[in-house]
């Protein structure tokens, strides 16, 4: 394996990152195929739009934030400065879980409005598209968990940047889809 | 008969050439379940594709032959039918109820588990590190992964035909609301959730396989091996595997609305339904949305399925015709000019439905448009083989087999691509024929002719030609057989999915033509049988391979031991100089990729 990776041709990107870009693609095509579906959708008759809740912006503002500071996290990795790592990417999963905790609240409060699959195919598309999104920032907490682990585990010394890379670009794919999603709920609506 | 030619030891080759060997690549013991079972060797997943796809293909086949008796025979009493199936074939006549569950599960089975596992599963995993010279994929771990969803979601599938109610019957394509209510028909219920979470899984098996594909494609190629020296293999390949990952996950969400519509109370395929009598609550959902969800994977799963058989056979046609292919760089082009459509014509499916017509004229002219890369493949094949010195191995006829369908079935292609005429076409057995001969036969070929070529890498030993040339000659002439007629009938409107046509006066008159149909196809299967024995024999009992390159050809894999170990090459991994496609150049027979360019050699 040694041998293939040193090739003149490899030196440009890990392959799990490349591997990841790929699987992006991937998964915006599954998102292109529920947004398309919406849109076609809302041009029938008898379409009532959901009015996106206001608690989302927050989400939003979460988001970016942890966009941030994963990017920081990723510059301290390469700086060789831990503590700071650390701290970083602790920031990052807890502002992930507070954005799945909004998204969380912002269900309940839908519902509690009557907006439910039942009653409203606007609403079962609403909640479906955004959660399936957040089992995507889900996935991402968890990858970023291991490697808070990892960078607390006092046995081995972890220095190598293309994990945290890799989370990272990851993180900042979920970060766009969401703002992706956030303006077309809002302008389609 | 023997496959090697007596000129195959005229050109050099440039790695240490040892045939009995341990490869110590991997620095660890390896146990039967390390390598037999849970392996992330490519090879190895190559083969548990295979060899599941082979299981696949032998049941999908089997419920082909029990659903022609009952088309073919739909008077008779067969009592050992009752004694296999049970309730399924009460007083030994099938029922209406199973007759759907074997059609849909022929359909499901042999388009997702065969051709589409089965064959891009086994041959991208073989060829791809072998041929672009890597070690093994991108990632080994997640390559075995790649099988073993594949594996359980054969399991989730095959438990789903022993459920009371029975598997899913409402069709391959799963349309709603068949597919969403469970009071729909017996297979609704449980059959169609076990169908759902396989099919689920079966995405996620083929995800994984093709980001793997890809990654190994563009970052793995070994030193000198630049994407216009790949072998027509791995650009196939390649592209196949773009398509699946750009068109599964659509597929997916499609699932996804599906799983909420039957179990969570949403409305997104639903509207104003009623059931013995009694309104469904279901408002402002529509069953169209499904089918262009579905049909947005669905046609390019048409060449997801075919782009590996044009791959296999535009390698094997120039090996065993010892001449270069023909317009290398158009087959490229055509390749991806094949891949960008198949993602423009998905509505050429739904013409009937209802669809704007000013918009189904947009999907007509796209359609057509694939006759034209189309016909630039078929056009290089047959330059390539034209004045070859053409080697008749049954890899080489089945190929040969695969153009003769392509052509067919393409030409059918073109009749139903246009709106109007699909009108009277849709939903008849023109359509069964159509894509019977141009997708489902011609991409077996495609296998077959893979398997019989690269079975001496696989085995180290060769598969016995004489069966394989009765393998060949019934398979093919019972395939025209079978298909050609269901075009006339098809023209006369006799529609498909039907349990029974005797109660029609104008479809009366197939009755003699069902039942010759049927005893072809009976007939094919069993060949097909001798075909799987003639696999199994050979794996132990087969004639050895005793040089390194059989066939006399210029691709990486031959360049291997007989029986290569994880890690492929002993030493180094070779350089490449120069295209795969170096046949008859300069009076030389063949070149290998490996061999330097000479300083007198001329151009291609």
């Amino acid at each position: 394996m040694e041998k293939v990776m040193s090739s003149e041709r490899t030196q440009k990107m890990h392959p799990h990152r490349f591997t990841l870009w790929v699987a992006i693609g991937s998964i915006s095509m599954m998102f292109a195929g529920f947004t398309s579906a919406y849109i076609v959708k809302s041009n029938q008759a008898g379409w009532q739009a959901v009015q996106v809740p206001k608690i989302f912006y927050l989400s939003t503002v979460l988001m970016i934030a942890s966009s941030v500071t994963v990017f920081l996290a990723q510059k301290a990795m390469k700086g060789r400065e831990m503590a700071r790592y650390r701290l970083l990417i602790s920031a990052t999963v807890i502002l992930g879980l507070a954005f799945v905790a909004t998204q969380f609240i912002g269900f309940t409060e839908l519902w509690a409005n009557k907006i439910t699959f039942s009653e409203s195919v606007a609403g079962s598309f609403f909640y479906i598209i955004t959660g399936v999104h957040a089992l995507h920032v889900a996935g991402g907490i968890i990858a970023l968990t291991v490697l808070f682990f990892r960078a607390y585990n006092s046995k081995t010394k972890y220095y190598s940047t293309a994990p945290v890379e890799t989370a990272g670009l990851y993180w900042h794919f979920v970060d766009i889809l969401w703002i992706y999603l956030f303006v077309f709920f809002l302008l389609v609506s | 008969m023997s496959n090697e030619t007596s000129h195959v030891h005229s050109s050099t080759v440039s790695v240490p050439h040892e045939t009995h060997h341990e490869v110590h690549h991997g620095h660890h013991h390896e146990t039967f379940l390390t390598k037999y079972v849970f392996s992330q060797d490519h090879k190895t997943i190559a083969k548990q594709f295979l060899i599941t796809g082979m299981f696949w293909a032998l049941l999908g086949g089997l419920f082909s032959v029990i659903f022609r008796l009952q088309l073919g025979f739909p008077d008779a009493k067969f009592p050992w039918m009752e004694a296999l199936l049970g309730e399924w074939a009460k007083g030994g006549q099938l029922q209406a109820e199973a007759y759907y569950a074997l059609v849909t599960m022929h359909g499901t089975v042999l388009v997702f588990f065969v051709l589409t596992a089965g064959l891009s599963g086994t041959f991208s995993n073989f060829l791809i590190p072998l041929q672009v010279g890597a070690r093994d994929m991108a990632s080994p771990f997640m390559n075995m992964l790649s099988y073993w969803f594949f594996f359980i979601a054969s399991v989730v599938m095959l438990s789903s035909l022993f459920v009371q109610t029975g598997p899913f019957s409402g069709g391959w394509t799963a349309y709603p609301p068949l597919s969403a209510l469970g009071e729909a028909s017996p297979g609704s219920k449980v059959g169609m959730d076990l169908w759902l979470v396989s099919m689920a899984l079966f995405v996620v098996s083929s995800l994984l396989g093709g980001l793997n594909y890809i990654a190994t494609v563009l970052n793995m190629r070994t030193k000198g091996m630049s994407m216009t020296r790949m072998p027509l293999t791995i650009w196939a390949f390649f592209f196949t595997a773009v398509l699946g990952v750009l068109s599964f996950p659509v597929l997916f969400s499609g699932f996804i609305l599906l799983i909420f519509d039957r179990h969570f109370g949403t409305s997104f395929y639903l509207s104003d339904i009623y059931i013995n009598g009694q309104a469904l609550p279901n408002e402002g959902g529509s069953a169209i949305l499904y089918q262009h969800l579905f049909w947005f994977l669905g046609h390019p799963e048409v060449y997801i399925i075919l782009l590996p058989a044009m791959g296999m056979a535009s390698e094997i046609l120039s090996v065993n015709s010892r001449k270069p292919i023909f317009g290398y760089m158009a087959m490229i082009g055509s390749l991806f000019a094949i891949t960008i459509l198949a993602f423009l014509v998905w509505a050429h499916h739904m013409f009937v439905t209802g669809l704007n017509p000013f918009l189904g004229a947009f999907f007509v002219l796209l359609t057509l448009l694939i006759a034209v890369p189309s016909a630039i493949k078929v056009f290089n094949w047959l330059t390539t083989i034209w004045r070859g010195n053409i080697r008749f191995t049954p890899a080489m006829l089945f190929a040969l087999g695969f153009v003769s369908l392509f052509i067919s079935g393409g030409l059918t292609g073109i009749f139903l691509g246009n709106s109007a005429l699909d009108i009277q076409l849709h939903d008849t057995y023109f359509v069964i024929a159509h894509f019977h001969i141009v997708m489902g036969v011609a991409s077996m070929f495609g296998m077959f002719a893979g398997i019989y070529h690269w079975y001496p890498k696989m085995y180290g030993r060769y598969l016995n030609n004489t069966l394989g040339y009765i393998h060949f000659w019934i398979t093919m002439v019972g395939a025209y057989l079978i298909f050609w007629p269901m075009h006339y009938e098809g023209l006369a409107g006799m529609p498909r999915r039907y349990y029974k046509y005797d109660i029609w006066e104008s479809f009366k008159q197939f009755g003699e033509l069902n039942k010759f149909i049927s005893i072809v196809a009976i007939i094919v299967f069993l060949v097909q049988i001798l075909f799987i024995f003639n696999f199994f024999y050979s794996i132990w009992k087969g004639r050895k391979v005793t040089t390194q390159n059989p066939w006399g050809a210029n691709t990486l894999e031959w360049t291997t031991p007989i029986n290569p170990g994880h890690g492929n090459w002993d030493g180094e991994i070779p350089e490449v100089h120069r295209w795969a496609y170096d046949y008859g150049k300069d009076g030389q027979d063949h070149i290998a990729q490996t061999v330097p360019v000479g300083a007198n050699e001329s151009k291609h």
